[in-house]
């Protein structure tokens, strides 16, 4: 007779209580309860690279500086989970997955944080990303020089296209056969996902407009791999995968990064990076089980995203550097990018019931790869969307003003709503800034003011994307089409890269110009956003970073 | 509001596969939320709140368990769990709820001579419209816009925490939590055995029945 197997109940939130990474052992993703060994250097050792993050840029940078030697500690403000033990089937609960630390947003249009843009858990956002893996358009690399707007970046295409490449395998992404935009890209690595009701609209809509589309690049298997079974089709992927199908940092570069001798700190925050009399970076100074603490290092990469990263720069400032660390440019916190992420969303006569699969399963990027026809710079893709309950109530009653029984009316609509939403280029600004407010957070911090308006290009695009998408749903045969005007989605720059000491804060390396033994690998190093969502050219950065490292280093020039 | 999804419990899922034992200890610990109990609040805003909650999302009469929703959002401010975000136009969320539910007693005594929680519910939507148009006019909202306070505070978390319940998943034919099981039908007009069957015109007893066989 088969006995019923006995369930602990796991304690939920026992990550947050103190850090699992620790005494020689850091936990095991793939195994509930388990453990895989892990490399600890002692407080008083220098080591090569102290990395501030454990997101799409520092927990991937770790894991390649590793791999090619390097003694490597990196710290995250964030808990390690174990998804298969630690995450349950519940929007709610799953908010623990985000930085919810105050911040303070304002501007003409005050952003929305935390759920859909701030990740804080060893693995950064990815933890709770959709999964989206596009490639830049090549052009945007030289977005000023080929289309007129913005500015170049110090990348050529062709070496990210590499670098792409060595991400999309590391990742196993799921994708097309033929990607219909862009230059030839080699073969996805795993089949694309089955499409759900919501994305044969969109495939219906841009059909019927005769433009392409495409099932969407994603970072969820469609097969085994490892321990993982393929995608169960679950749809909470935005609130964290429990079955590891997802491709987050956490189960993909981390476990690599362990194996190859990087020491990983949980719920270790850091407040100050330290330099030297020369001016040289000497370590960083971070909080860990009530203490403070000091980690020596030679190099230091701060990759804290788009509001951390220039937050700890400017709580760096010393006589020496009064205005921040890595900042004679003045563009640290300058020119915050989001990127738009306005929905139409209309009612089918069918069941759609949205909640099922990965959110965003079909795409199209014409608009990315169109230049005729536009009153706008910049591009945008739209995608299929399965918002579930909490942030589809929330849409419903902030973004269209509803409440009472008129909410509970279109609620009840639930599984016959469908909705195209994008992800739109918004420009540069030097006003859109983070910088830090009077209030500070309990380890005595500043905490970061964040500030963004939209310029009237923004607005053309979003105008344009929002009639566009109008037709999509209305060729289609959607009723009740509405818009939602006001959301964004993903943060970049607040410390760009660039050519000059004069127009940026880091060079092509991500490395900085003041302080030449400090990096910053992270989405806040991109000069334009581009039409995607970033994960991947993140990643792709921090490859190309690792390897320039690495031939630095074989120079002498590190 | 006619009944959509006749007869369908998420919580009859709640021992199948689509339930680990991390789920159900989560909506277990909801489910026992004490509704009167609350821990931030004192008892002249809990009654405000309570009549706040009520018009924005309004419960069917012979619900015999309404969803906590004040509770809810009492935990959460009692719990000080944030959202990541705050307009630079409100005080912090504990001291902007206060400070409104003070302020719309206030303005309700000034335009009705009775507290909030006293009104008919025609007039406290009148009041509610008020505060989501701008057009609040006591000096007891000082320098906190009510419209924003009203869009970014209020909405958002009255219908976080009542969309956060079970019961309202039912309502609105949500298939609720999904691990390890996931789905398995994904085209229009499909639906797995365990998902929320849809009533169609003359055919209520086959919901039902669909209903009655989900878990």
């Amino acid at each position: 007779m088969k006995q019923k197997p006995v369930v602990t109940m796991p304690a939920l939130d026992d990550a947050f209580g103190s850090p699992r990474a620790l005494r020689g052992r850091a936990p095991d993703v793939f195994r509930a309860g388990g453990w895989v060994p892990m490399r600890e250097y002692s407080a008083d050792e220098t080591v090569d690279f102290v990395i501030v993050g454990t997101g799409a840029g520092g927990g991937t940078l770790a894991c390649k500086l590793a791999e090619y030697g390097f003694s490597v500690v990196a710290l995250d403000a964030g808990p390690y989970w174990r998804p298969l033990e630690d995450f349950a089937s519940d929007e709610l609960h799953q908010s623990k997955l985000y930085w919810t630390d105050e911040r303070i947003v304002d501007g003409e249009n005050p952003l929305q944080l935390g759920s859909n843009n701030s990740g804080k858990s060893v693995g950064g956002s990815t933890v709770h990303f959709a999964m989206v893996s596009l490639r830049f358009r090549p052009e945007w690399f030289k977005a000023r020089t080929l289309l007129g707007y913005g500015v170049d970046w110090p990348l050529d295409w062709r070496e990210m296209w590499q670098y792409y490449r060595q991400v999309e395998q590391a990742l196993k992404i799921s994708g097309p056969l033929n990607y219909p935009w862009g230059p030839p890209r080699p073969r996805y690595p795993y089949r694309p996902h089955e499409l759900n009701a919501a994305a044969l609209v969109l495939a219906k809509g841009a059909e019927a407009l005769g433009i392409a589309w495409t099932p969407t690049p994603l970072a969820t298997i469609s097969a085994p791999r490892g321990l993982a079974h393929p995608c169960v089709y679950r749809g909470m992927c935005v609130i964290g995968c429990a079955t590891n199908a997802k491709q987050s940092v956490l189960v993909t570069w981390l476990p690599r990064a362990l194996a190859a001798g990087a020491e990983i700190r949980d719920l270790a925050m850091v407040s100050r990076v330290e330099h030297d009399t020369a001016g040289l970076a000497t370590g960083v100074h971070y909080f860990r089980q009530g203490r403070q603490h000091f980690q020596r290092a030679r190099h230091v990469v701060v990759a804290g995203y788009s509001i951390e990263t220039p937050r700890l720069l400017l709580n760096s400032a010393s006589s020496r550097f009064p205005h921040g660390l890595a900042n004679s440019s003045g563009l640290v916190g300058k020119n915050l990018m989001v990127q738009a992420n306005q929905a139409v969303w209309g009612l089918m006569r069918q069941e759609i019931r949205s909640y099922k699969g990965p959110p965003s399963l079909a795409i199209t990027e014409h608009w990315n790869y169109t230049d005729e026809g536009k009153d706008f710079f910049g591009g945008y893709s739209y995608m299929s969307q399965g918002p579930l309950p909490i942030v589809w109530a929330g849409t419903q009653a902030s973004k269209r003003g509803l409440w009472g029984w008129r909410l509970l009316d279109q609620m009840e609509q639930y599984n016959h709503q469908v909705g195209l939403k994008i992800v739109g280029e918004c420009l540069p600004q030097e006003r859109n800034q983070v910088t830090l407010a009077d209030e500070r957070d309990p380890y005595g911090l500043p905490i970061p003011r964040v500030t963004y308006s939209y310029c009237d290009n923004d607005q053309r695009l979003i105008r344009h994307s929002l009639g566009f998408m109008r037709q999509a749903l209305e060729v289609v045969g959607a009723t009740e089409i509405w818009d939602e005007t006001d959301d964004t989605c993903h943060l970049n720059g607040t410390a760009r890269m660039g050519s000059t000491p004069e127009s940026s804060v880091v060079n092509a390396d991500c490395r900085s110009w003041d302080v030449r033994n400090l990096w910053i690998c992270d989405g806040s190093v991109f000069p334009t956003v581009g039409g995607v969502n970033p994960s991947l050219t993140i990643q792709a950065i921090a490859c190309r970073t690792a390897d320039r490292i690495k031939a630095l280093a074989a120079r002498g020039e590190l | 509001m006619s009944e959509r999804y006749p007869g369908y419990d998420v919580l009859a899922k709640r021992d199948s596969q689509s339930w680990n034992a991390q789920t159900r200890a989560v909506i277990d610990e909801r489910l026992a939320l004490d509704p009167e109990a609350h821990r931030f609040f004192n008892d002249v805003e809990w009654v405000t709140l309570l009549a706040v909650c009520a018009r924005i999302v309004p419960q069917p009469a012979e619900r015999a368990r309404p969803v906590p929703i004040a509770g809810l959002i009492d935990a959460k401010l009692f719990e000080k769990r944030g959202d990541g975000y705050r307009d630079a136009r409100l005080p912090p969320a504990p001291a902007a709820w206060r400070r409104a539910l003070e302020a719309l007693d206030a303005e309700s005594q000034a335009g009705y001579g009775v507290r909030f929680h006293e009104l008919q519910p025609l007039n406290q939507d009148d009041l509610l419209r008020a505060m989501q148009e701008g057009k609040t006019h006591h000096p007891a909202w000082g320098d906190m816009p009510a419209k924003v306070f009203f869009t970014k505070r209020l909405l958002h978390d009255i219908v976080t925490a009542y969309y956060s319940h079970p019961t309202a998943w039912n309502e609105i034919g949500f298939g609720g939590p999904a691990a390890p099981r996931g789905y398995v039908r994904m085209d229009f007009d499909r639906r797995d055995p365990w998902e929320a069957a849809e009533v169609h015109p003359g055919h209520e007893a086959e919901a039902r029945r669909d209903n009655a066989r989900v878990g």
